[in-house]
Formats: C-alpha cells, structure tokens, sequence
C-alpha cells in the first residue's frame, strides 16, 4: 500500500522538478515566447489523473517555487496555479472523459486562465506587460497535451 | 426566495465543499504573501531561503553553456589563441597609454576639486559576475547573475559591462541576484546628452537594441550619434557612464515631443560577463523633492522594487 503511494510522489517531484527546469532552460528569443508552461502542464495533469498524489497544496508549492525561480513577486504563480488545481479538482471527473481534442480546448482555457490571473497581478503590482506574446504559450501548451498526457500516462503506468 | 422558504427553516449558509475551502485558503495565503512581499519588502529571510534553495536548480540549468564554453576554450586553435593575444596586446597597450593621460587628468581634477571645496569624486569598487544562462522571462528583460549577498551584492545597484551601463539589480540573494537590464520595458534611467548636458529620462523599449527618450521637446538639442551618459542624478548610477548613442531623431510638427531613440552602449543581449559597481553617491539626494528629474527616476525605480 504504501510503495504503491509512494512511486507516484516520487515521479509527480521528478516531473515537477524537471518542469521547473525545462521553465528555464536558455531558448532562442523566437522559441522563448513560445516556451509553454511545462510545470503548470505537470500540476494540471496531477491533478487530473491523481487528484490524491496532487493535491492543492502540491500545487501551491509548485507556483512558489516557480515564482523563487523567476524571482518574481512570492505568490503570484502560487495564486495562479491554485485556481487552475482547484478548477481542475473540481471537474477532473468530467474532464476525463473528454475526448483528446475536447481535452486539449480545456487544457487551453485553463493556461488562459492562469496568463490572466498573471496578466492581472502584473497590473496591480505595476508591471504591466501587454505584449500580445503572452498569450502564446497556453495555445502552445494546448498543442502539446496530447503528447504530454500519453507521456506521463506511459511514465507512471510503468512506475 | 424568502417566501420560498419553508416557515420556520432555519436560514442554511451556502455549503462550501472541503477542496473550496483549501484553494480558497491557499489563495488567501498567497495574496497575503504577495502583499507582504511586494508592499513591505518583509520577506528578506524566506525570499533568502528561497532563492538558495533554487540556486542549485538555476546552475544546473546553466551547466550545459558552462560545460560547452569550457570545451570550447580548451579546445581553442593555436592560431586563434594567438590571434586573441596579438588582440589583446594591442588594446593593452592602448589603455596604457590612455590611463598615463587619465592619471594626471585624475590628480589635476583633485586638485581643483580642493581649489572648490567640492567633495572628492566617487570611490569605486568592481566585481566581475558572470550572467547565467536562465530564462527567467521571455517577455522581460531581466537576467540572473552568480553574485549574492554573501559577495555584498544589494539592491539597486549598477551594472555595467565593458561598453557601458547594462542595468541594475533588482533582488539580491545569497548566491544570485536578479538584474533589470536597461532595455526592460519598466526602467528608466536619468540619462544626460554628453555634447551639451541635456537631462533626459532614458526607457527601456522591450527591445535590447533600442531605447526611448520620449520626454524631449520638439526643439531639443538633439542630434543622431550624441553620446548619453548617466547623469547620476536618482542616486543608483554613478555620473558619466555612457549609456548609448542618439540612433534617432523624428521632428513632427504635430507633436510636441521629438521622437528620439538610442542604441544601448553595452552589449545588453550577448554579455556573458558584467561587472557590479560599488560607489558612494557624492550627493545626498532629496527624498520628497517634485519636479526634479530625480522624482523622474524614482517614481519607476519604485515601481522595479520588486519585479
């Protein structure tokens, strides 16, 4: 009971370590804005397939440790990935069910969900960034979450 | 809804499931944090903890361009290292000779400084750091270096490279510290026309070849290829580093600032060594003064306290 606890906890901090990495891996200018949000796929999918390994809290702490990485304001990834891990908790049983493309649409609205709640701090704490750019990357990592979910699926099914 | 109500049903407050309660608490938490952090600067000890916590992870995504640029200096041709060395000979040997005439400049600037009683000139301290490759931004200009606190790095404090100014830093933490460059679309920086001491405020475009001078009138005296220096006033640069060079000037009739741009002095987007600068401001600086240029600097510079 417990080893088959703990493998999951051990890839869900591998796969979220290595999206945090990946989040800050030296790109090309031209790739660089379309860099999608590896870590927040990480949590959104956690919290999709194993609401119980990936909790809130899990994603909580992924958004801090991503706004230490960036050294952006402590809190605003924190804020932004918990309403996406809540909205995700929260209908993860009828997101499932989706077909792939259906999936990818959702997985689309929750990345927009999240570049605007970042979108809007910004502008409260003075930085405002309205390079159209930003918007970019949840239509990238839209793309990607057929290949990434068949990924992960393959990676924890083995573990 | 009240005459719906059953008499005597007793008013029930809307359920709010245990998983609401969590993101909304975690949410409240976060905003707490961010209040805290971005208002009071309150968190100097967890931002500390944090960002040496992430340190090993930001220098392990660096090690692959450190590892290739060691193997490509070990790997270096003979004839290029002595094609390099001839080079630098030769810029050695021209810095002699410019540092001879800087010497006796220097010591005759201090002796007209004490023929005015003015205050000796700025006391300096370099540091070379090197930029590590991580991304922290895609959209903002900003760029990690591998001195910390624990080298006496602050916030706020100037770097440049062998060009000119490139920005100034924006979090210091044990091992690393953040740095705003001068082309970030949020800085700005007093800047001044070398040719004839114009003051300007000097802005970062997004763009690492380019920045704005939106601030001049139609009529400035402006021309393309002035020299900009700091003008030192705002109290992070030092007077007299060059900046960049005027790259354009649009006159239009129509409107009353020219429109003006500069090309940046430093190699804002290749650099991969700058220099931090310590220095003590010869001038303490009015803290509520309006109206000055100084005001200028300081109402973005407020803004950058934390990115």
């Amino acid at each position: 009971m417990t080893d088959r606890q703990r493998t999951p906890r051990l890839t869900l901090v591998i796969c979220s370590l290595l999206g945090l990495l990946l989040c800050g891996l030296p790109l090309p200018r031209a790739l660089d804005v379309l860099r999608p949000d590896l870590l927040l796929l990480v949590v959104i999918w956690f919290a999709l397939m194993m609401p119980r390994t990936g909790g809130l809290v899990y994603a909580w702490i992924a958004g801090l440790s991503l706004d230490a990485f960036r050294g952006i304001v402590l809190g605003q990834n924190a804020l932004a990935f918990v309403m996406v891990a809540y909205l995700v908790h929260r209908f993860h049983l009828r997101i499932r069910m989706f077909p792939l493309l259906h999936q990818s649409l959702v997985v689309m609205s929750l990345l927009w969900v999240y570049q605007f709640t970042l979108f809007w701090i910004d502008g409260v704490t003075g930085h405002p960034l309205t390079d159209w750019a930003r918007w970019l990357p949840a239509l990238t990592g839209a793309l990607l979450w057929p290949v990434f979910t068949g990924l992960l699926g393959r990676i924890t099914a083995r573990g | 809804m009240a005459a719906l109500r059953e008499p005597g049903a007793r008013y029930a407050p809307p359920r709010i499931s245990a998983l609401g309660l969590r993101a909304i608490v975690l949410m409240a938490v976060s905003i707490g944090l961010m209040v805290v952090d971005h208002r009071q600067h309150e968190l100097g000890a967890i931002r500390a903890a944090m960002s040496a916590a992430v340190w090993p992870l930001q220098r392990l995504v660096h090690s692959p361009v450190a590892a290739w640029e060691s193997l490509s200096s070990a790997l270096a041709s003979h004839r290029g290292l002595l094609a390099q060395i001839e080079a630098l000979r030769s810029s050695a040997r021209e810095n002699d000779l410019k540092l001879l005439r800087l010497d006796s400049i220097a010591q005759e600037n201090a002796r007209l400084r004490k023929l005015l009683n003015a205050a000796p000139a700025d006391a300096e301290r370099v540091q070379a750091a090197i930029v590590l490759r991580v991304d922290l931004d895609p959209l903002r200009h900003r760029v990690l270096i591998d001195r910390g606190t624990t080298d006496g790095v602050v916030r706020g404090q100037p770097i440049i490279d062998a060009g000119g100014v490139v920005g100034q830093t924006t979090n210091a933490g044990p091992m690393a510290s953040e740095v705003i460059l001068l082309s970030d679309p949020t800085h700005a920086m007093p800047v001044q026309i070398e040719r004839n001491g114009l003051r300007t405020i000097a802005i970062g475009t997004g763009d690492a070849s380019r920045l704005a001078l939106p601030y001049l009138p139609r009529n400035a005296d402006v021309q393309v290829d002035d020299r900009l220096v700091s003008s030192g006033l705002g109290g992070v640069f030092p007077a007299g580093l060059p900046v960049g060079r005027i790259a354009e000037v649009r006159r239009d009739p129509s409107q009353p600032l020219a429109i003006v741009s500069a090309t940046p002095a430093a190699a804002l987007d290749r650099d991969r060594e700058v220099l931090l600068l310590w220095y003590r401001p010869r001038v303490a600086l009015p803290v509520n003064e309006p109206a000055t240029p100084a005001s200028h600097e300081a109402r973005p510079k407020a803004k950058e306290r934390s990115p």
